[in-house]
């Protein structure tokens, strides 16, 4: 049908039976929006697709700008990675948890350190009392790295570790390990987080300033591409930028920018973009407009494509291709009647799995009330098994394309995206943007909005401010890390320093002293050797910390 | 006019998520308090003192760590230390229920859960200081 006839009969319909119908009976609100405030149609034609052009805009699977997904048969051939957040007390507890979700069919591992482990302190240093093994597991040297990968075959599994200031000391470790396992780095498959700037934006756990960070970072950079072909040297994370309030464009929109801001810091210093783009890694959210989200997927893989070819001329197919992990939404998880989280959970894999993630984490039901326990991860794996071999979404690739709506959403949020990216290229980049407090600003401003949106019950939250209950039913037996767990902890440290070789501990911290100070040095050469000898995560951090200063931050 | 009422949002330990402290301080200045916020990885004594040189009527403490345990007994004896314990305390963020008595007994006012409406906290807030 020609354009011109569709026209005339969308308006037809429009002006006969839709509005006809709403005069007659109204509808349910005055304007119908979506979840990050932007108005929904009633109705989606090929009219809303007038743009897109299917071959240069989506494409088929494998193939530039990879809108329909980065590999050519998805998961026909495999499905994504189940890779369930895991990590609490000491190496020992996390361990055996790593097994048991193993043992119950998850792909793949995920490590939560503790905040301590996170921010480069021992579990003896004073900021670091009360918070050993809480929301992770406690690492200070190798010894504990051993005992954490106790059993686990690192040949088979792959890792991913969610650190970022100190991720170059915890690959360090990783390796290590491996090869006393026996396992070369060319081996190893995995990912560490390693974005710093959405620290600075989102999460916090951020040690040096940004110079000397993005130095680190591109050292790793250089260092995988030589020696860890396999593995993942970044995932720069969307996530905690939508969990601090962002909506789903800025969730997009920063993450791309932070990957820009990584890119370009890699070319200044002289590396080929094909070199080290291919393992690059994204970690996006999953929040609960299924529809906005798996626009925003499918945006993210059409947008970064289409940066790494026009901005940075990348060539290798690979080096264009946004492979992302997605975890489901914390903030979306509601203390009030907790079981509801199950379906919430649900829903947001769904759009996770209809985007065409390589791996996902579903959230437990209980975690907005306490650290999850054994049988709600396991409502949460098992969640992904069902998506995986029941309902068939995993059976065809993409198989929302060709959506008006999803397919018009997807337009939108890549040119919605595009307009921020210019905005922050104006200020100067990303690292100039988060200097200045913009894109902070833009963040708290959307979660305030979100926050009043659920008070006056324009957005209701089923169990929070609509079909409450007086009593909720409590969640039972939460977990509760053994208060005696950051002795233990302590004690451990000890005996490893009494241990150990002091004298080499010492020429290997000056090694990593030297190199933090000759800029073409790579840092990952002595960090390694400084591992070896039982070095302590505290420190290497404090060698780098004496050289490159902290991070402060401004509140806005 | 009526004297302002004075809080102090405080994000103490290692914790850097901070969504729920900002939007409860925006919200509470929306609703006529004067409101400072501390930032990111605060120790006992930094929140002390800032309360105290601050002159507050209220601190509000966010965590969602689980540090809570060892951090908040290590300021209410420090509040006491000071002689302010005249400062009502109240906490937000992940703290199971089974530490809420404990909490309570401590001193702190109330333990607010996630999903909590602002009005709530800010008529809790302006009965107890007033």
């Amino acid at each position: 049908m020609s354009d011109e006839k569709l026209k005339k009969t969308e308006k037809d319909w429009k002006d006969n039976k839709y509005e006809k119908t709403v005069n007659r009976f109204g509808e349910r609100k005055d304007e119908f929006k979506s979840d990050s405030g932007r108005t929904v149609k009633p109705l989606y034609t090929p009219l809303d697709l007038e743009d897109i052009d299917y071959e240069e805009n989506i494409n088929y699977p494998g193939k530039y700008p990879f809108t329909r997904g980065v590999y050519p048969t998805m998961y026909r051939s495999k499905f994504w990675t189940m890779r369930q957040y895991a990590g609490f007390g000491n190496a020992k507890e996390t361990n055996q948890r790593f097994r048991y979700l193993l043992d119950q069919g998850q792909t793949g591992l995920s490590v939560a350190f503790d905040l301590p482990t996170q921010i480069g302190y021992d579990s003896d240093h004073p900021l670091a009392r009360g918070e050993v093994g809480k929301v992770g597991v406690a690492i200070d040297t190798l010894a504990d790295m051993e005992v954490l990968f106790d059993q686990i075959p690192l040949e088979e599994v792959s890792t991913s570790m969610t650190i970022n200031s100190p991720a170059s000391i915890l690959l360090a470790m990783y390796m290590v390990v491996a090869e006393k396992q026996g396992v070369s780095p060319d081996k190893l498959a995995g990912t560490i987080q390693n974005d710093i700037l959405k620290e600075y934006i989102a999460r916090g756990t951020y040690i040096f300033p940004p110079e000397p960070s993005l130095r680190i970072i591109t050292d790793i950079f250089e260092y995988c591409s030589k020696e860890m072909p396999r593995w993942n040297t970044i995932s720069i994370s969307g996530y905690h930028i939508r969990e601090a309030g962002s909506d789903a464009v800025q969730e997009l929109a920063f993450t791309i920018a932070d990957g820009i801001e990584y890119v370009q810091a890699a070319v200044d210093i002289g590396m080929d973009v094909d070199q080290f783009a291919p393992r690059l890694s994204f970690f996006f959210n999953a929040q609960m407009d299924l529809f906005e989200e798996v626009a925003k997927f499918r945006a993210g893989r059409r947008l970064w494509a289409e940066v790494m070819e026009e901005r940075f001329d990348a060539k290798k197919d690979k080096s264009k291709m946004l492979r992302f992990h997605t975890q489901t939404a914390g903030s979306a998880l509601t203390a009030q009647q907790p079981m509801n989280n199950i379906m919430r959970v649900t829903l947001q894999a769904l759009s996770a799995v209809l985007g065409g993630t390589q791996s996902l984490h579903t959230n437990s039901y209980d975690e907005a009330l306490g650290l999850p326990t054994e049988d709600s991860v396991k409502i949460a794996l098992r969640t992904q098994q069902i998506l995986a071999h029941e309902t068939g979404s995993a059976d065809t690739i993409d198989p929302m394309a060709g959506s008006y709506y999803v397919e018009s959403l997807t337009d939108k949020f890549v040119k919605e995206a595009k307009e921020y990216i210019d905005k922050i290229d104006d200020l100067g980049g990303m690292a100039k943007a988060i200097e200045n407090g913009f894109v902070q600003r833009e963040i708290q401003e959307s979660a305030y909005q979100i926050q009043k949106k659920v008070e006056n019950k324009e957005k209701v939250v089923v169990g929070v401010n609509e079909f409450t209950e007086q009593e909720s039913k409590k969640a039972k037996n939460l977990l509760k890390v053994d208060p005696e767990v950051e002795k233990h902890q302590i004690d451990g440290l000890k005996m490893i320093k009494e241990k150990r070789n002091d004298k080499k501990v010492d020429q290997a911290l000056q090694k990593v002293r030297d190199a933090a100070e000759s800029e073409g040095k790579n840092l990952m050469y002595p960090i390694i050797e400084a591992v070896k000898e039982y070095a302590t995560i505290g420190e290497i951090s404090d060698v780098l910390r004496d050289k490159f200063g902290e991070y402060e931050a401004k509140y806005i | 006019m009526e004297k302002k009422i004075k809080v102090l949002i405080a994000k103490p330990g290692l914790d850097g998520h901070d969504r729920g402290a900002k939007v409860i301080a925006r919200g509470l200045k929306e609703a006529g308090m004067e409101v400072v916020y501390t930032g990111l990885r605060q120790t006992p004594e930094q929140i002390v003192r800032s309360a105290v040189q601050e002159d507050v009527d209220v601190i509000g403490l966010s965590i969602l760590s689980g540090a809570h345990t060892y951090l908040f007994p290590e300021i209410m004896k420090r509040l006491k230390e000071s002689n302010r314990d005249d400062i009502a305390v109240i906490a937000g963020g992940i703290i199971p229920e089974d530490d809420h008595k404990e909490l309570k007994d401590l001193g702190i006012k109330a333990v607010f859960q996630p999903g909590t409406p602002i009005s709530e906290i800010v008529d809790f807030i302006e009965n107890e200081v007033n």
